[in-house]
Order: structure tokens, then sequence, then C-alpha cells
């Protein structure tokens, strides 16, 4: 019998789900307008005045983009799981915490890579020194991956609750502060020209320990959810 | 125990099967082998636990007490053998209303990992030719029942583990299934599914369970 290896399986489940994603193209889209649209009340509220907004900039643009992540997440796994394909998932020759992590990586192509993307559009908005765009733009891409790892958790664990996406916040909003803050720490440090690799790699290990260890946690918490 | 020789013989053995839901008892000390090559159907009145059964033997539920077996040895053991074995087609059909038919058919072919099989020749005998490029989301629970039942005609695996494989399907799609379940046991598959109604085709003798709603399999 001809069977399948891990990378073909994992190939066809993110293609499968990006071209699922192509057909619902406003989910996707949806969180980052709100994402956009979060950012430019800022200046009307509090005045367009270039010093005030610049100190409060990075804490605002990776707040909107922690809150823009919470939107699209209760429908990671809904859907699969109530048409039943999260059961086929779970009776791949596969184990279940190596194939979410492609829907993981399709959650991250879709709201933490398009971030990324918008992250210097963001940073003009709300007027943040030049010296700090290349900050925002790294720590949105080392800190993105963990946003779709615990997020995914959080859409794991409440699949059997009905109408999730409190919860999901409550559960999952606490766990993102570790990396509001260094996140917000290294885009001030590098608006004032100051040294920002501490931060960095402070991000990249929460995005390498939660990307490793959360697919354990979310084939877990499928599993509870199918059973 | 005792029934360890005869896990040896058998394909799928359930031993001292229990199951407890929201507190009743579904069935209890069920006991059963099904060797390579049979077709069991397992009836009952609604909520009797069939579905919870077949969920049990795929090891997608565990059950409260007892274990399945399979080739022997117990599911967690051979599990990745198990899976590439087993086709499951569940009461929630895993159908994406989002993709058409053909691309349904197509993404549940790459990951059961077939070779070449004829789609067009396939939805043509299904009677969904025409309807290839329609979302399935728009076609009709019987039409979706058939997308999901084109696994039965793309797949390698011996045992099948089907629940109301026959339910929104016509007259013709429910001949048309029966047929290709003669086919996959005279090619020495094996099959388990639920059903309310008996099935007509005389090729076909199904071994019976009958779970009761009082927790008592006969």
């Amino acid at each position: 019998m001809s069977q399948l290896s891990g990378r073909q399986t994992w190939l066809t489940i993110l293609k499968r789900d990006l071209r699922i994603a192509a057909r619902r193209r406003s989910d996707a889209l949806n969180p980052l307008l709100f994402l956009l649209m979060v950012v430019t009340l800022f200046p009307l509220g509090i005045g367009p005045g270039p010093d005030i907004l610049a100190r409060v900039a990075p804490g605002i643009i990776w707040v909107a983009a922690l809150l823009a992540s919470l939107l699209g997440l209760e429908r990671l796994f809904r859907d699969d799981f109530q048409d039943g394909t999260l059961e086929q998932m779970c009776l791949l020759p596969q184990p279940l915490a190596f194939t979410v992590t492609a829907k993981m990586m399709v959650h991250w192509l879709l709201s933490g890579l398009p971030l990324v993307i918008l992250s210097p559009l963001l940073a003009l908005l709300l007027s943040l020194p030049v010296q700090g765009w290349w900050a925002l733009a790294l720590t949105l891409l080392l800190g993105t991956p963990a946003l779709s790892a615990l997020g995914a958790i959080g859409a794991a664990l409440t699949l059997q609750v009905q109408r999730g996406s409190s919860l999901v916040s409550l559960i999952l909003i606490p766990l993102f502060i570790p990396l509001l803050i260094f996140a917000t720490a290294a885009v001030e440090n590098a608006s004032m020209g100051l040294a920002v690799h501490g931060q960095l790699a402070i991000l990249a290990a929460i995005s390498v320990l939660t990307v490793t260890l959360a697919p354990l946690a979310v084939a877990a918490g499928i599993r509870m959810s199918v059973n | 125990m005792t029934q360890v020789t005869s896990t040896n013989s058998s394909l799928l053995h359930a031993e001292q099967l229990s199951s407890i839901r929201g507190g009743r008892v579904l069935f209890e000390n069920l006991n059963f082998s099904v060797s390579a090559g049979q077709l069991w159907q397992v009836s009952g009145p609604n909520g009797a636990g069939k579905s919870s059964l077949l969920r049990i033997l795929t090891g997608l539920l565990e059950p409260s007490a007892g274990a399945v077996y399979f080739n022997g040895e117990p599911l967690s053991q051979s599990w990745s053998e198990f899976c590439q074995q087993l086709l499951f087609i569940g009461h929630k059909a895993a159908v994406k209303s989002e993709l058409s038919a053909l691309e349904n058919f197509h993404w549940q072919q790459q990951l059961s990992a077939v070779g070449t099989v004829d789609a067009w020749e396939l939805l043509e005998k299904l009677g969904l030719l025409g309807l290839e490029d329609e979302l399935t989301a728009r076609l009709s629970a019987g039409q979706q029942r058939r997308v999901a039942l084109t696994r039965l005609w793309a797949t390698q695996a011996s045992l099948w583990i089907l629940d109301e494989p026959f339910t929104a399907l016509d007259v013709q799609g429910i001949a048309l299934l029966q047929q290709r379940f003669v086919e996959h046991l005279a090619s020495g598959g094996t099959i388990i599914f639920t059903s309310h109604q008996s099935l007509t085709l005389s090729e076909l003798a199904p071994e019976k369970l009958f779970l009761d709603a009082q927790g008592d399999a006969l």
C-alpha cells in the first residue's frame, strides 16, 4: 500500500485550506480592515501631534494586532469540526500534532504575514520614527507565529462551546502579555536608536517555544472535543 | 482474560466495551469479533449508541470501559497501521461546502494516497456529472452524501466503518452502494455499518448486532 509522506499530507492540507480561504475572502480580510480602522482612529481621537502619536504607536499597533488576531480564531477549527473534517484528520496515519501545524501555518499566512507587510503603512499612519519601522516589522514577523500557535490552542479548547469567541479572548489575552511587553519595548528602543537584540531574541524564543509545543496541546484539545 | 485467544484470529475485536454518555449507560460489557471479509450491521433504536459504538471502534471515542483490538493488538499500539486500513465515514460526512464535488474528491483522494482513479468516470457513476463544478453547499443532501461516498470507490482501505451510509440516498443510490459493498467483500474487505433498513441485495447477508435502548446488546 502506498503511503503518503508526512510532507505531502501537510502540503495537501495547506493547499486545501488556502483554497477554502480564497473562497471566503472576507474572513481573512475583515480582521485586517478592523486593524487598519482601529489604527486610523487614534490620530483622530488623540490628535495628530507626532510627538504623542509616536510615543503610543508601538502599543497601539500591537494591541490592535492582538485583537485582530482574535477575530478570526473562532473559525480556525470550527468549520472542520462541524463538517467532520477534524475527525478525518484524527484518523490520518500521520500524528494529529503534525497535521494541525498545517492549519496553524494557514492561519499565520492569512493573519500574521499580512500584518508584517502592512506594518510600514501602520507606522506611517501613527508617525512612528523611521528608525523604528524595521523593528516594528521584525517584532511582528517574530511575534505573530506565537499568536497563531497560542490562538490555535484557544480555538481547539473552545470547539465544544457555543459562541466560544469571548471565551477564547479571556483565555488568550493573558498569554499575549509577554509578547506585547517585549515587542513594544523593542519598537520603542529602536525609535530612540537603542539596541533591540535582547527583546527580539526573547520574541523569537517565545515563538519557537509556542510553535513547537502548541501543536501537542492543540491535538489534545481536538481529540477531547471530537470525543 | 479468556477472550485473548480469540483476538488473534479476528480483525477487530471488542472486549467488554461499555459506553456511558451523559450519565446514561448506552451499552455494557459488549464482546464481539469481526473477522476479515465479514459484513456487520449495527442496528437499534435512535439513541441506542450505534454511532458511539462505531466511533469507539475507530478510536475517536474512548470507551468508558473495555478495549478494542486490531489484529490482536490494542488500537493505540497498532494505530498507524489501523489508520491506513481504515475508512470511516461518520454521521458528519467531511464534505467541504466551499469546495466543488470534484475538488472534494481530489482532496480526499490525495489524503488517502490512492493512485489513479478516473474522477470523471466515478462522478458519472454516482450521478454527479454536470454538477462537478458546483459548490457542494448548493447540492442537495443526497448529492452531498454521494460526494462523501466517492471515497468508497477510490480507496485501498480494507476496513470500512460507515455510519448510516444510506441516509438521504435515493433508491438507485442505495442499490449502487450495496453493489459496491458486494465488490468490497468479494475482494476480502470488511464492512461495519449502521442502518435502520435491511439490505435488499440477496448477496449481502450481514452479521447483526442489535443495541436496544436499555443498554443490552443482542
